[in-house]
């Protein structure tokens, strides 16, 4: 059963590459200024948000240590490409089988592919996105050229993570359409969980409630999306290796997100031709 | 012959929603209870089709025959039962294998190739062959969402057939081809068979079922009702679904002003009692019961017989024939006796008609207001819409010279 269904995965490989070059062709191809969208996009948000936070509510990005980088669109680039990547795959995947509808009622293979082929066009534009990030890092004088292989290690890690979720959100929203709503409310709720558009130094160590000291500091950083952007900004912002302890943290995230999503998956998928 | 097909004890339950809130919070308000019906469209049903065979499944609309064929397709799951397969599959299920409407005709058969398993290189070298068989060579490059229903069709069976699969499932789609394409599909299902593949076919043209198929098995509500040579199942199942096919109430317009009307129509057979089964050359009355609310002066009957297309095979009325009373009025039937029906077999419509002397003016009008079916009777003649009822002289001769 097990080997008949890795059997299925790797004929499907090619399946896959198919799938995602023309969930690709058809985000872009459409659009009037096509593949720039990709860089428009987190470019338009760089110029609001920098406006916003740096501008407006005078955050002070933190100088990179070591590199001594000090520039508060630099410091957002890093958290907010991964976190774009995150949002993105989860919207991605809850449409990921309602919009391939036509597909899993008229032919059978592995529905997986489709979860896969929706993240991985994301991922496409994430390392894209990345690249430009690191010329424009390289162009304020950050050395970020030897870290590349800690920042694609990360993006590993972060893609079997939010393939683990999206392989639970896609089924889940085949039944109950309302994932979607929670979907975003947790997502809104997510990004400020995080220290992407403010420097983790913000976030106080213990907080005084009722009377109590709370670890707040602790209790903040087992989320593993604050892992995963300080991950990212210690390789690229910082130049600095990640604490091993966040890496393997993120890796054990990774894998329990995936066994679970791939679990519920499996279990859901018997009916999902009838309730697509 | 090893079966290619072996379909074992199969059961396939669909839930049919009371209140299809898809939503979470009504899941969590239900406790997990969802509240469903199950619809059985499959009910143990167990088939052997061994290789090399052509197989048609017939029944009527909603016997399961799509629900099967997707189980063996593996889209579906079956319940109960198992379903095993020898070799490639390739399925052309009901409209629309699968394209996506705005890629191009190119795109998705590369799309469509890759799902059903082929390489990328293997199709480039098909790929003037599956566009040459859908004879698609100019709309290529255009987004399939701007094809008729037919081009989509050929272009799906045609990258079906093209990926060489040991088993192919065809879904009724064919009709909707043109009838040159129906001849090559015809042609190239009997090139399948000739190389030893194994195809299953759903459809309702009994007459190419009948030709194309070796075996046929007939579904009713989900049960398998028969399955063996296809001549003696489509037979079986025609006799059967021609029964009772007479009075099958009202259905079709209805208009007039309303003074007289027609209140019931009849169709006796022989011995004047209600037919049941109506067959070419079989004596046939059509009785029209008349209810006139005031006396009507020079009334007029008429009915007309057309085809399920509208064509009209006949329409007969009293004035025509010289049998117009002078003053109708009460309750009363008008008969009009047939001798020998010459219909050909197939489905007809009646219209009555109850009109003033000058035609013009219409006091009941009963638009197809019954449905019948014509079954094979004598003369055997099965084209058409009429029997000529004639005699062939000489021919016995002429086969021996
Ligand atoms: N997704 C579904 N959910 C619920 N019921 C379904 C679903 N699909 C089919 N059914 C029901 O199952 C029964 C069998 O359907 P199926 O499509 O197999 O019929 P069919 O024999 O192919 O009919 P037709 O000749 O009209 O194509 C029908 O009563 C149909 O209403
Ligand atoms: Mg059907």
């Amino acid at each position: 059963m097990l080997k008949s269904k890795l059997a299925e995965y790797v004929d499907s490989g090619d399946l896959t590459v198919n799938l995602t070059l023309r969930e690709l062709r058809s985000r872009y191809k459409k659009s009037f200024l096509g593949w720039s969208w990709s860089l428009l996009n987190p470019l338009s948000t760089v110029i609001v948000y920098s406006i916003v936070f740096a501008f407006f509510l005078k955050i002070q990005p933190p100088v990179g240590e070591p590199s001594g980088l000090n520039n508060f669109a630099a410091f957002l680039l890093c958290g907010l490409l991964p976190w774009n990547y995150l949002q993105g795959s989860m919207n991605a995947s809850m449409g990921a089988l309602i919009g391939n509808s036509n597909l899993i009622k008229k032919v059978y293979f592995p529905r997986e592919v489709f979860v896969v082929s929706a993240i991985g066009s994301l991922l496409v534009s994430f390392l894209i996105e990345l690249g430009v990030l690191c010329a424009i890092l390289l162009l304020m004088g950050n050395m970020v050229l030897p870290w590349i292989p800690i920042v694609l290690v990360l993006v590993a890690i972060q893609t079997f993570f939010v393939l683990g979720i999206g392989f639970l959100l896609s089924v889940l929203n085949v039944y109950f359409r309302d994932v979607q709503h929670l979907v975003s409310i947790a997502l809104m709720a997510l990004f400020y969980s995080a220290p992407i558009v403010y420097p983790i130094s913000v976030v106080p160590d213990t907080a005084h409630i009722a009377g109590m000291a709370i670890p707040l500091g602790t209790i903040y950083r087992l989320n593993p999306l604050v892992q995963l952007v300080e991950s990212y900004r210690d390789a690229m912002y910082d130049l600095r290796f990640p604490p091993l302890l966040s890496i393997v943290y993120l890796i054990a995230w990774s894998i329990v997100l995936m066994v679970i999503g791939l679990a519920v998956f499996q279990k859901l998928d018997f009916r999902l031709a009838e309730e697509v | 012959m090893a079966a290619a097909i072996s379909i074992e004890g199969v059961s396939k339950t669909y839930r049919l929603y009371h209140e299809r809130n898809q939503s979470l919070k009504g899941a969590i308000m239900r406790r997990a209870r969802v509240r469903y019906e199950s619809f059985a469209a499959l009910d143990d049903v167990s088939i052997e089709i061994p290789a090399g065979e052509t197989f048609g499944l017939i029944g009527e609309n909603g016997s399961g025959k799509s629900t099967l064929l997707k189980c063996i397709a593996r889209i579906l799951r079956p319940d109960a039962g198992t379903i095993r397969t020898e070799g490639k599959i390739s399925a052309l299920l009901e409209l629309g294998a699968g394209f996506h409407p705005e890629l191009s005709g190119r795109d998705n058969v590369y799309l469509n190739g890759a799902i059903l398993g082929l390489s990328r290189k293997e199709l480039n070298s098909r790929f003037d062959d599956i566009v040459g068989f859908a004879g698609l060579e100019h709309f290529i490059d255009t987004p399939v969402k701007n094809y008729s229903s037919g081009m989509y069709v050929r272009l799906g069976f045609s990258v079906a057939i093209n990926v060489d699969p040991d088993i192919l499932l065809v879904d009724e789609v064919l009709a909707v081809g043109d009838e040159e394409f129906q001849r090559r599909c015809s042609e190239k299902f009997a090139e399948l068979k000739h190389s030893g593949k194994t195809v299953v076919i759903v459809s309702h043209a009994l007459g190419s079922v009948r030709n194309l198929c070796d075996e046929v098995a007939l579904l009713e509500h989900g049960k398998l009702i028969a399955t063996g040579p296809s001549g003696e199942v489509i037979d079986g199942y025609l006799s059967d679904v021609h029964v009772d096919r007479v009075a099958d109430g009202e259905y079709g317009s209805r208009w007039g002003s309303g003074e007289g009307k027609i209140d019931r129509v009849e169709i006796l057979g022989a011995n004047g009692a209600p037919a049941t089964d109506i067959h070419t050359g079989d004596p046939f009355t059509i009785r029209l019961h008349y209810a006139m609310s005031e006396s009507i002066p020079q009334p007029v009957f008429g009915v007309a017989i057309q085809t399920l297309e509208g064509f009209t095979v006949t329409g007969p009325n009293t004035r025509q024939a010289g049998a117009v009373p002078d003053q109708l009025s009460g309750t009363g039937h008008v008969d009009l006796r047939v001798d020998r029906l010459m219909l050909a077999p197939g489905i007809y419509d009646l219209s009555v008609s109850l009109y003033d002397y000058s035609c013009s003016h219409a006091f009941d009008f009963r638009h197809r207001t019954m449905r019948f079916d014509v079954e094979r009777g004598n003369p055997v003649e099965e084209h058409g819409v009429m029997a000529l009822g004639g005699s062939w002289e000489g021919a016995v001769e002429s086969v021996h010279p």
